[in-house]
């Protein structure tokens, strides 16, 4: 197992020197600089600036200087807000990203898996009907749809909860993104878990289960439930991702401060090391949530083992 | 019946443990009704072993599930079943449940996929216990193991915590068994229980379960396509078919005097005959030698790959006009050794094909000899393409070696090749899934037939196939072979197919050959103990008489 | 309950998968589509959604930039022709809806074309060959997958500026990754089939095989895929655009219009409502369509 973990780091390198080279470059490929857009500098201040932050150097001496600087874990300075490093803005953001996401995670799966176990039991029903309908709603509205919709409603003409703002994260204001988060993801656990169920209640040993004398009840807890599950486990990777990407806009919508406010915000004004922060940090993040989902897997189901 | 009874038993009087009467079940597609089951009865005594008997579709399984309310609710049931004073077919289900694993209990054909991947062994026998027996902890554990000591699992304190799948199939319908018998059933049905395991395994497990029926004294629904492992082992034997009954008896009865027409035909339907040898100095057509293949189990980029040497180190003289069998059970390499003769897998060794060193050819130059090579497989839903049509499918190798031909001349071919396999030629516009297996396989034999090869390998093609369709496909393989003076290699695990078409039998084992010789003197008089263990398996008793044995009184 | 005990259906039903049976295969999944109300439903409502909206701009009286002076941010009337109202710059918004469903559509059928060729010629090609190109191919793929790659997309857009090419390639250049694994797996598994064996030992070419054998046989899943992939990549589009990285102006996309709209919400709701109908409708049908023919493919509920 551990030796598996450790190839697992190992094979995560490559990602990350991709990700990282490739961001890197992306971004000083494009048109326009940190210091482009307001007032136009005087040209020998500019030249200070630039060799300040050392981009007057060739291109490949800028990058071997930046992965020297990520090896000690150092993401270097913001260009745009002048008194932060980017390691000061990330661990700004991240609680507050953290937090959302996690409770959206929570929320999707509290709901998600119940919704789609019911729609599969009552399958072909009014209920499954129902749910599946209502599942296949919340992943045709995007997000960036219901969000402002519900902060209209919500927030502003019925004034139930705060509209926007994060307010030091009191719950109030976590009501709204939060929901707004899951809401794609659990309408696809639902889905998800609806499919695994129907196609595990047709296995031949749930006939075995219930030749034993069996209730449908511990049918369904004891040897249908955790099979039906797999699937929604592996999802859970792709679903985090989802959630990170989506909080980009939630975060920009309820105007919280999170890091998907700052990318894209740093994406905009040539902010490099903010931009390369975020990257990095999100795909450390990923990597390291799939190995805990694949971990995760294992422990559920015996045919996988991890032993080289 | 005349079948021996148990003393202790008949005590009880002659009442009988299970009475079906009127038995349909009906089930409601969008397509129509289907009448899986129509009106069957019949009685089952305790201690006793009833075979339910017929092909696929007859509706045997569907019966025994019907009993125990395991179908799909679209299914209609109606009729009587008295289980003990007591109605199965309008029992609640509530109190069914008690009834199951407890009273009745029920083992499957396919050990892997009825067992819960993701339980121990242990846990899923032991559920049963707490179920209908409110026992816990230690003692549950400690009748587990005597269970599967009983069941001669080997190291049953290690095996109790093993998944399913550390275990091989034969350990695996053992445990079925065992968590079938843990509350000592009065009804044990087994739906098919060794039908997907190989031949000397399948008598183990039959074994098995007599001997634990003569030690517990329980009665068994015995539901098979097999006749011959009924004449072993049951006493009286239920005849289905098109989910009628059409013949009810004790085995003697049955096998002795059967009255309707079917059971004759499935009595018969046993493929008999056999192949004189070919003179030795018949030319040689085909000669392998020290062919080897070895397949990679796990890749890796950088480091060397690991290997499984399927086939290793087999010699072959193929003479003009001769069946060679190749007899073996699974991972035993005799497909792997089939497919290299071809040059379809990669293979070390030589391969001689009359005069041509297979060896040194490329896949161009392979080409030419390919018309002249030809095979026919097992699974006839797997080796027709399913987009092409039947025309297509046969033409397309004429289209290869016959380029001059023109689009008629090659239709011509084509009902040639259909009528010569007895297929109406007017159906080469349609596709193979509107085809049935036996029809199925009668087309991949015109698609090879078409060529005018010399030589056809033939890789199982009978195997699964319902045995009265298996054996007009061996007669028509007969028919052609004389015929045309072909050439066969025969791989079979099924020995009574092999006896009835090969001269000369090569048994395999783990890759090696373990016996060859003329088939007579195989069958009647084989060397090697484990040629003789697969004899005595795959045969049972056939040669004596057709009286089941008597028990041994545990 | 599975249905291996209803007779007859089981053993004939069981062993084929999507490759299942012959060309009227697609006869048979187009008839089980048209008895599933809700993907029949859904298909005519995308074809009648995409009728109007290239041929609802010629006919309205109002272009695509056109100011009216006299209605700034009105709401939906009749007398004044802005049948769903105007915009903050005095600008029809049918029309522009219209126009935006003409991007939103075409990017979506550009991108998964796009998706669809790289994804089916990688797979393709990593299946048939097997082995080490194999692994090596996919080894890749899992990669790419592992990227955080919306960030890379938006990264992207925002470098290059937002180019409507550079929107079709990106989307397509994420979405093949799936695209590749799963014709990867088609090929994979058809390869063991034995009518592919037949066929080698008939001597038929191996670019025959391919083009004959394995592409016709690996083309239902495809399909299923291809529906799917359709409203994930309206969806990412109208993404990138609310985020400010999509279409540019004078042009304009659903997402365009939803992001513009969000911001007048309070005083001028129908510029969020309007377009956020349309894309939720589009994006409704085309999973309800996907689902449909997912289940008219898959013989398993046959």
């Amino acid at each position: 197992m551990l030796t598996y973990i450790l190839k697992r780091f190992g094979q995560a390198i490559p990602t990350l020197l991709i990700v990282i080279t490739v961001s890197f470059f992306l971004m000083r490929l494009a048109p326009g600089g940190p210091f482009d857009g307001e007032r136009q500098l005087p040209p020998e201040i500019e030249a200070n600036l630039m060799a300040a932050y050392h981009l007057d150097e060739p291109l490949w001496s800028q990058y071997l200087r930046y992965m020297g600087g990520l090896l000690q874990g150092d993401f270097g300075p913001s260009f745009k807000y002048k008194d932060f490093s980017v390691t000061d803005l990330i661990m700004q953001g991240f609680p507050v990203s953290l937090e959302l996401g996690a409770w959206a995670i929570v929320l999707a799966l509290a709901i998600g898996l119940p919704l789609g176990i019911i729609a599969a039991l009552k399958r072909n029903s009014t209920v499954d009907y129902v749910v599946m309908g209502i599942a296949l709603g919340g992943i045709a509205v995007p997000n960036f749809v219901i969000a402002p919709i519900m902060a209209l409603v919500f927030g502003v003409m019925l004034a139930w909860l705060p509209a926007g703002g994060w307010n030091g994260g009191a719950w109030a204001n976590m009501v709204l993104p939060v929901i707004a988060l899951s809401i794609q993801q659990i309408a696809a656990i639902a889905r998800l878990t609806r499919a695994s169920m129907i196609e595990v209640l047709g296995s031949q040993y749930i006939r075995t289960a219930r030749a034993k004398g069996l209730s449908e009840w511990e049918v369904i807890l004891h040897h249908a439930l955790r099979p039906s599950l797999l699937p929604v486990i592996s999802y859970l990777g792709p679903a985090i991702a989802g959630i990170i990407t989506g909080s980009i806009v939630i975060e920009q919508i309820f105007g919280l401060p999170g890091i998907g406010r700052y990318f894209v915000q740093g994406a905009l004004n040539r902010d490099y090391t903010l931009v390369m922060g975020v990257v990095v940090f999100y795909g450390v993040l990923i990597v390291l949530l799939n190995l805990i989902v694949d971990l995760l897997y294992s422990v559920l189901d015996p045919q996988i083992r991890y032993d080289d | 019946m005349n079948a021996p009874q148990h003393s202790s038993h008949l005590q009880e009087g002659n009442v009988p443990l299970l009475k079906v009467e009127g038995l349909s079940v009906d089930f409601a597609l969008h397509t129509g009704t289907v009448n899986a089951v129509k009106n069957v009865g019949f009685t089952l005594k305790r201690g006793e072993t009833l075979a339910l008997v017929g092909e696929s579709g007859s509706g045997k399984s569907v019966t025994s599930s019907a009993l125990m309310h395991l179908l799909p609710d679209l299914a209609q049931i109606s009729g009587r079943a008295d289980f003990e004073g007591e109605e199965l077919v309008s029992m609640p289900l509530k109190r069914m449940r008690r009834i199951r694993g407890n009273a009745i209990s029920m083992i499957f054909q396919e050990p892997m996929t009825s067992l819960n991947p993701l339980h121990r062994v242990g846990k899923q026998i032991g559920e049963v216990l707490k179920k209908h027996r409110k026992a816990h902890g230690a003692a549950v554990r400690q009748r587990v193991l005597a269970l599967l000591e009983q069941v001669g699992i080997p190291d049953p304190a290690r095996r109790i915590d093993s998944y399913p799948h550390e275990l091989s199939g034969g350990q695996r319908q053992r445990v079925m068994i065992a968590m079938a018998l843990a509350c000592e059933p009065k009804l044990l049905i087994a739906d098919e229980p060794t039908t997907a395991l190989d031949v000397t395994v399948q008598a183990q497990i039959l074994e098995l379960l007599k001997e634990l029926q003569a030690r517990l004294g329980m009665a068994i629904l015995f539901i098979t396509h097999d006749l011959n492992l009924v004449k072993r082992f049951a006493d009286s034997i239920c005849v289905m078919r098109h989910g009628e009954l059409v013949e009810s008896g004790s085995v003697e009865e049955v096998f002795t005097k059967p009255r309707h027409d079917y059971t004759r035909m499935l009595l018969a339907a046993e493929p008999r005959g056999s192949k004189p040898p070919v003179e030795e100095s018949a030319p040689v057509l085909l000669e392998a030698k020290d062919v080897r293949v070895r397949f990679a189990t796990r890749k890796h980029l950088f480091r060397a790959d690991e290997y499984f040497e399927a086939v290793r180190g087999i010699d072959l003289t193929v003479r003009r006009g001769q069946t060679i069998g190749i007899v073996g059970e699974s991972g035993s390499g005799k497909s792997t050794l089939g497919r290299a003769l071809l040059r379809l897998v990669e293979s070390k060794g030589s391969i001689d094909f009359d005069g041509t060193d297979l060896e040194r050819l490329d896949k161009s130059g392979m080409r030419p000899l390919r018309s002249r090579m030809q095979v026919v497989f097992q699974d006839p839903y797997g080796s027709l393409s399913p987009r092409l049509n039947v025309g297509e499918i046969i033409s397309e190798g004429l289209k290869v070696h016959h380029p001059e031909l023109n689009r008629r001349q090659r239709d011509q071919r084509v009902v040639e090749a259909l009528e010569e396999v007895a297929l109406d030629p007017r159906m080469r516009g349609r596709y193979p899934h509107e085809f049935s297996g036996g029809q199925r396989q009668r087309i991949a034999i015109a698609r090879a037939l078409v060529l005018k090869p010399e030589f056809l390998l033939l890789d199982e093609p009978t195997s699964a196939l319902d045995r009265s369709v298996q054996v007009r496909v061996v007669e028509l393989l007969r028919d052609i072979q004389r015929k045309y003076g072909l050439t066969y290699v025969f791989i079979s695990h099924d020995l009574a197919v092999v006896r009835a078409l090969a001269d000369t039998v090569l048994v395999m084992k783990d890759g090696q050959v373990v016996e060859r010789g003329p088939a007579e003197r195989i069958f009647s008089a084989p060397r090697e103990p484990y040629t003789q263990a697969l004899l005595k398996a795959a045969f049972l008793n056939r040669a004596d008489g057709l009286t089941p044995e008597t028990r041994d009184q545990g | 309950m599975s249905q291996d005990n209803l007779p007859g259906v089981a053993k004939s039903v069981a062993p084929q998968t999507f490759l299942g049976a012959g060309d009227s295969l697609a006869m048979d999944a187009w008839h089980r589509l048209r008895q599933n109300k809700a993907a029949m439903g859904s298909l005519i409502i995308l074809v009648v959604l995409a009728i109007v909206c290239l041929i609802g701009p010629l006919l309205l009286p109002w272009g695509l930039a056109d100011v009216d002076w006299e209605n700034f941010m009105s709401p939906p009337s009749f007398e004044s022709t802005h049948y769903l109202g105007t915009d903050a710059n005095g600008r029809d918004l049918l029309v522009r809806t219209l126009y935006g469903g003409q991007i939103s559509l075409s990017v979506a059928l550009v991108a998964t074309a796009v998706s669809l060729v790289i994804g089916v010629l990688y797979g393709a090609i990593a299946g048939y060959f097997g082995g080490r190109i194999d692994s090596l191919m996919m080894r890749f793929v899992d990669i790419m997958f592992s990227l955080p790659f919306m960030f890379m997309v938006i990264l992207l857009m925002v470098v290059f500026g937002r180019n409507i090419l550079l929107i079709y390639a990106a989307i397509g250049a994420v979405e093949w990754l799936d695209m590749a694994r799963i014709v990867r797996g088609q090929v994979l598994a058809l390869k063991r089939r034995e009518f592919v064996e037949a066929a080698q030992a008939l001597g038929v070419k191996d670019s025959k095989i391919v083009t004959r054998h394995l592409i016709p046989n690996a083309i239902g899943p495809v399909i299923v895929y291809v529906t799917l992939t359709v409203p994930k990549v309206i969806l990412l589009e109208s993404f990138l655009s609310f985020l400010g990285l999509g279409v540019q102006e004078p042009l304009t996309s659903w997402g365009v219009l939803i992001s513009e709209g969000r911001e007048m919400m309070e005083s001028a709701p129908w510029l969020l409502i309007t377009p956020s109908v349309f894309l939720a409708v589009t994006l409704f049908c085309l999973n309800f369509l996907g689902d449909g023919l997912r289940d008219a493919l898959d013989p398993k509920t046959r």
